[in-house]
């Protein structure tokens, strides 16, 4: 029987739970209390599982630590995994993105705020800064949405190492062929209502960005008002909203083994951070975006106001998947069928910002 | 020598102890005592200071009952047998 690991990142702290039948839940006690957890990762490409945790202190400030134990013991450099080199005259607020590379052993990808971007080539222990991408003439005009200036997306490509694709809010979405050494904006069709000109080459706030299993050129996004598909790797985007309920949300989820299968959670409008109709439902879409299903079995269907944060919904890696998302109200739901049926994981936690799940045994 | 007061929440990265002393220079200043604490104790000297050497923003330092940053900030002096006390500011949710 598979042995689950679902990685709750919450406003004040890290939680572990644990699972064979995807049913019942054990759930730890907090790691990093009192820490902000905006990035988890579980990388299973080695031996042993390794996870991967940013943990920020209000007081003390951010780290990424790893563990190779499932979290009975972690560990950091003493000179913290990841800063800002000294002549940028910028210091790391938080890693909002923990990667490991598809295509590239011990390779492992951050985003930070603010919008940097990280390279880690031992398994996320020491990383190196991508400076091409800091150095793009279009970063001194990349904004700061109310959540913070963050690539809070990374996408390496399954097979080509030379690509990458990386989001931000406000920024947009940029990618590099070139294995970083340059970077193009990639936002054409993407809008961007809150400025004058609504189609700006930049500048979108992009919430998130997720890749295709089976097709690495098809990636769906939620952006700031608008859900967006492409068939070209990012070049262009096709609005695919129309038959959501709503075009705003932050998260979106590729399915990890479906092809046109992606996960979305509709939030009423930017004035309006609820759910249409107060019901906690996710939709997904079988089609690639043709048309959306609401799935709501088992979940709060009644006066419910949560919402589901950019981070905070995922696929562990069985068959049929696992999909799991967490709420601002502090509460974790797992569906063990795709999204046919939810049931509650925990409950009453602080506001979950990330999750991340995998078989671990 | 200057004793530099740790927090109980920092205390992971020293053992447990609440001080740790430091035979400084005279004309020393609060850079130099942290310079020295980040040479003897990294892990714990980039959480008082960030990547960039400045004081983070919720944390608080404390030269003989003086804060530091109406003193001088990094280059507050202080003194050879200072106790500088370092302590986490009102702040959080």
């Amino acid at each position: 029987m598979a042995d689950v690991l679902l990685a709750i990142g919450t406003a004040k702290g890290l939680f572990l739970a644990r699972s064979t039948d995807r049913a019942t839940w054990k759930l730890s006690q907090p790691h990093f209390l009192m820490n902000g957890v905006y990035a988890v990762a579980i990388d299973t490409r080695g031996d042993r599982p390794r996870l991967l945790a940013s943990a920020t202190s209000e007081h003390w400030g951010p780290s990424v630590f790893h563990s190779d134990d499932l979290g009975d013991t972690w560990a950091e450099p003493d000179e913290g995994a990841v800063t800002f080199p000294t002549d940028t005259d910028t210091s790391l607020g938080r890693v909002w993105q923990l990667v490991p590379s598809p295509s590239e052993p011990g390779v492992v990808w951050a985003g930070s705020e603010p919008q940097g971007l990280f390279r880690s080539d031992d398994g996320g222990e020491h990383f190196s800064f991508v400076r091409p991408l800091w150095d793009h003439p279009h970063r001194p005009e990349w904004g700061a949405g109310f959540g913070g200036a963050a690539i809070h997306t990374v996408l390496p490509h399954p097979d080509d190492p030379q690509r990458v694709l990386v989001a931000m809010s406000t920024g947009g979405v940029y990618r590099t062929e070139d294995a970083g050494a340059t970077w193009m904006a990639s936002n054409t069709g993407v809008k961007a209502y809150f400025f004058p000109d609504p189609w700006p080459e930049f500048g979108q706030c992009v919430h998130k960005v997720a890749r295709d299993s089976q097709d690495p050129d098809r990636l769906f996004l939620q952006n700031h008002h608008g859900v967006y598909r492409s068939d070209d790797d990012g070049r262009t985007w096709d609005s695919i909203a129309d038959n959501l309920p709503t075009d705003f949300g932050f998260a979106m989820l590729a399915h990890p083994s479906r092809a046109g299968v992606a996960y979305n959670f509709p939030i009423t409008a930017d004035g309006e951070r609820i759910p249409p109709g107060h019901a906690c439902r996710v939709f997904r879409t079988d089609d690639a975006g043709k048309s959306w299903t609401a799935l709501g079995n088992g979940l709060p269907q009644q006066d419910y106001y949560g919402i589901v944060l950019r981070d905070a919904m995922c696929a562990d890696d069985l068959d049929p998947a696992g999909i799991y998302f967490g709420t601002r109200n502090g509460e974790v739901f797992a569906s063990p069928d795709e999204g046919e049926h939810w049931s509650l994981v925990a409950a009453h936690l602080p506001d979950v910002l990330s999750v991340r799940a995998a078989q671990v045994g | 020598m200057t004793r530099l007061v740790v927090p109980g929440s920092l205390r992971q990265f020293t053992d447990g102890e609440s001080t740790i002393e430091f035979a400084l220079d005279d004309g020393a200043t609060l850079a130099d005592l942290l310079e020295a604490l980040s040479s003897a104790k990294p892990a714990l000297g980039r959480r008082i200071r960030d990547e960039q050497g400045e004081l983070r923003r919720y944390v608080n330092v404390y030269v003989d009952g003086e804060d530091a940053r109406r003193t001088g900030g990094l280059a507050a002096p202080v003194p050879a047998a200072a106790e500088v006390l370092v302590l986490p500011s009102v702040a959080g949710g």
